[in-house]
């Protein structure tokens, strides 16, 4: 990858480097896979005769549907080696048990009781060896009066709450859940946190144990005011187009540009300086004169200071906050969503551009901060750009070290590994 | 219970949920966390001290019921770091621990004096984590940032719409808890490498980062295939096209904004669905294929929301659970938090004790680990709660010295 994000950074290992994972290969924890095979973890993902599933995820390196082809598939199955093993017969099951007696971690998002129905559950694993770490993801965890619904991303998003959070101020309009199969990300993040506490816990006491992740209590804890409105309060959040839901409907802070997209004015200027660079800003692109309340601008930069619990009693005030939001979407109306962002972030105020994934990727702040990475395709005899580092760590490095496994790639050389081939 | 991170101190400048979030899981693991706060500002660092909700009339920067969730089972002292004498507190403080934690703009603990290569003088395997919008490299590492304006820069709130709508966005900071997850990451990598290596290190985390990796299969396909997600129809993000499933989505049910989600993984689903539905249309031979249903997504899904209005929204996902067909209602909070046995079963809201506010409800974590489990029972600390506490086990200081260094400003 390019110096910037790591920048001072050492070549060399990855912080997880030295460790084995097993990984059961399913959508549902393939993105925790990627995230410990990206630091150095040795990651093994193990597919049936036929390989998973999301192998047929699209979309496909030119639009040609193969098991190799998919870039949901690239995309989660980075750094890791990719081995075919049959579970459901004996000497397939016996080979998972030799290489798992040399890994450190096993992830896997088997439905409950599968696995010890094939006798390669936790108490199974672990016998002889309490170092091992074994984590479960599954849509509502291993025990508790819904652990055998049936899931998808759509599902734990809607029954855990993200759902319910997002939309549309009409409300004839269904709830929305983002795109990603953000519901598996939140599990995913929640297991790579579990599995990190446990092999520090491990580092120190040698002691290894069993994780188990719920996806739906998981995207239960991740909904913000969502959840604590209620818990502390019984406050029922309601959905707004383009912003935070509330149990009080808030102002629009979501603004259609000149150019027809769309930007997040953020909040708007509470402090007399944030008047004062608000009206710089109106200035310098020539529309204060366009703009009548241009003088409540200056009210507000010449205040001492702006207390918001008077707005709504002191008429002046509530004028001059007024006028903050109104300036922002006359200025939003005027210029494109990209020239708003940049002018009111260079005039300290905190908006974003409502940037599509190729966009944001293709923008010189992350080109800059070195987030595309090249992946080289031997077979293609070629690279790829690739999504990089959620951190940029000095020591210990994220780093794809090769492209998701073809199917089967590695089995003949992890089997000659654990003396089995 | 034995805990897992009950040998680590951190020195913990995080404030909103972004950065208070990471802190919580690693105190709720057992991880001594001691927020530093600024008495001068009355801990406003972190604007949601004083922010609702709130149980009761009580107002102040003691009640913030978001401020209380994100900072269970850590301690809270006051430094004025205006203060010679505060900041060499500090330095003894972080001498004494093993990470140093914040999410303030770029610069701001340089500008106090503790840049990471002081840190690193005062401790040489210190582990530092920051974590700011834009992080601490490249062109926008200046601007400011908030979770909405992360998800907006990062490609998720133009990812979540209905076609032909403006976007829907995260009606949330999506990306101040998946900020937090990731700098609670970062942190546990850094430890996991000083464990192997003995090196501590500078993380530098942006949120925005974070962010654009959750989107990575659209980037590839614009990166391999040359397809923007800014085109026609797109985004459609109640339906899947990758993977391939209709119908898909969030259909009304009976009552007042009640909605079930269906998802039909398979022609199988499909079947079982309309052998449910039972009606002439569904047994229309074109909608038996994945390919059929696509081509008539909109029309299917018109039906699919005249049928589903009909009936409550977990009645109707029990039975078509029970036809094999994943299905589940769209929960409101007081359904999830109060009536879902699950959440209940999983022991997913603790109520812990705070010292003013009293006992409260907070998110819980959605795991459990089987030997060394989460624990969360103290609520958030009051400002500067625990000064006497921590500088009189940390430093050796007297309630005598503790209460001069109150007079003098300094605390």
């Amino acid at each position: 990858m390019s110096a910037a994000a790591n920048r001072g950074a050492q070549p060399g290992e990855g912080a997880l480097s030295g460790l084995r994972v097993v990984e059961l290969a399913s959508e549902k924890c393939a993105w925790a896979g990627k995230l410990l095979a990206d630091m150095g973890a040795d990651v093994i993902l193990v597919e049936p005769p036929g390989g998973d599933a999301a192998r047929n995820y699209g979309p496909f390196l030119g639009d040609q549907p193969g098991a190799d082809r998919s870039l949901y598939w690239w995309h989660h199955h980075t750094s890791k080696r990719g081995i075919v093993l049959d579970l459901t017969a004996e000497p397939g099951r016996a080979r998972l048990r030799k290489l798992i007696a040399g890994a450190d971690v096993v992830l896997e998002a088997e439905a409950p009781g599968a696995l010890a129905a094939l006798g390669l559950d936790y108490p199974d694993l672990s016998r002889g060896k309490p170092g091992l770490i074994h984590c479960s993801i599954t849509p509502f965890g291993r025990s508790g009066p819904r652990k055998d619904e049936l899931a998808t991303d759509l599902t734990v998003l809607a029954a855990g709450g993200p759902a319910w959070m997002n939309g549309y101020d009409d409300h004839s309009l269904p709830p929305v859940r983002g795109l990603g199969n953000q519901g598996w990300a939140m599990g995913c993040h929640y297991a790579v946190m579990s599995i990190l506490t446990a092999l520090v816990h491990r580092g120190v006491s040698g002691e290894g144990q069993h994780i188990d992740v719920s996806m739906h209590a998981a995207a239960n804890v991740t909904t913000e005011v969502g959840s604590y409105g209620w818990l502390v309060a019984k406050q029922t959040a309601q959905r707004q187009t383009g912003r935070h839901a509330g149990s009080q409907p808030t102002m629009p802070s979501q603004m259609k540009c000149a150019d027809g997209r769309y930007v997040n004015t953020g909040v708007p200027p509470r402090k007399p300086a944030e008047f004062a660079k608000l009206l710089a800003w109106l200035r310098s692109l020539g529309l204060e004169e366009r703009f009548p309340e241009a003088v409540l601008l200056r009210l507000g930069a010449e205040r001492q200071t702006i207390d918001l619990s008077k707005i709504g009693q002191d008429a002046e005030l509530t004028a001059i906050f007024g006028a903050g939001r109104e300036a922002m979407n006359f200025i939003a109306s005027q210029i494109s969503a990209y020239d708003f962002f940049l002018g009111a972030q260079r005039a300290g105020l905190a908006v974003g551009a409502i940037l599509s994934p190729e966009e944001a990727f293709e923008d010189e702040h992350f080109k800059a901060r070195g987030f595309q990475v090249e992946v080289h395709h031997p077979e293609h005899g070629r690279s790829f750009r690739y999504p990089g580092a959620p951190y940029a760590m000095q020591r210990g490095a994220w780093r794809i070290s090769r492209r998701a496994p073809r199917l089967g790639e590695h089995t003949e050389e992890v089997m000659r590994e654990i003396g089995e081939a | 219970m034995p805990t897992a991170l009950g040998h680590l101190r951190i020195c913990d400048f995080t404030g909103q949920l972004a950065g208070a979030g990471a802190t919580k899981w690693l105190a709720a693991f057992g991880a001594e966390v001691i927020r530093i706060e600024d008495p001068v500002t009355m801990g406003l660092w972190d604007i949601l001290r004083p922010m609702p909700p709130f149980v009761d009339e009580r107002r102040g920067v003691d009640f913030g019921g978001g401020f209380n969730n994100h900072n269970v089972e850590k301690y809270g002292i006051t430094l004025n770091l205006r203060t010679e004498r505060a900041r060499e507190i500090l330095a003894e403080i972080v001498k004494r621990s093993d990470v140093v934690s914040e999410n303030f703009a770029k610069g701001v603990l340089e500008r106090w004096g503790f840049g990471y290569e002081r840190l690193r003088q005062l401790k040489p395997d210190i582990i530092y984590v920051s974590n700011c919008g834009f992080g601490h490299v490249g062109p926008y590492s200046d601007w400011k940032t908030w979770g909405p304006i992360v998800q907006a820069v990062s490609g998720l709130t133009f990812s979540s719409a209905l076609p032909g709508q403006p976007p829907a966005g995260w009606g949330y900071s999506y990306m101040d808890h998946t900020g937090g997850m990731t700098m609670a990451i970062a942190i546990l990598l850094a430890l996991l490498h000083r464990q192997r290596t003995g090196e501590g290190q500078w993380v530098d985390m942006a949120c925005t980062d974070a962010g654009l990796t959750l989107t990575g299969t659209a980037v590839l396909d614009w990166t391999v295939n040359g397809r923007p997600s800014r085109r026609e129809g797109s985004p459609d993000s109640n339906h899947s096209e990758h993977p391939a499933m209709a119908p898909h989505g969030i259909y009304p049910a009976r009552g007042e904004d009640d909605w079930i989600a269906i998802a039909c993984r398979s022609d199988a689903d499909w079947s079982a669905l309309a052998t449910n539905i039972g009606a002439e249309w569904a047994r229309d031979a074109r909608l038996a294929t994945l390919a059929g249903r696509f081509a008539a997504q909109a029309a299917l899904d018109a039906r699919l929301a005249a049928w589903t209005r009909g009936f409550e929204k977990y009645a109707l996902a029990r039975e078509l659970q029970a036809a094999g067909v994943p299905a589940a209602a769209v929960a409101k909070p007081e359904e999830r938090i109060d009536q879902d046995p699950s959440t209940l079963a999983f022991g997913l809201w603790p109520t812990v004790k705070h010292s003013k506010i009293g006992n409260v409800r907070v998110d819980g974590l959605p795991v459990h680990l089987s030997k060394t489990d989460w624990k969360m029972e103290r609520g958030a600390p009051c400002l500067g709660e625990h000064t006497e506490l921590v500088l009189g086990k940390l430093l050796g200081m007297s309630p005598d010295d503790v209460a001069k260094l109150r007079a003098e400003g300094v605390v």
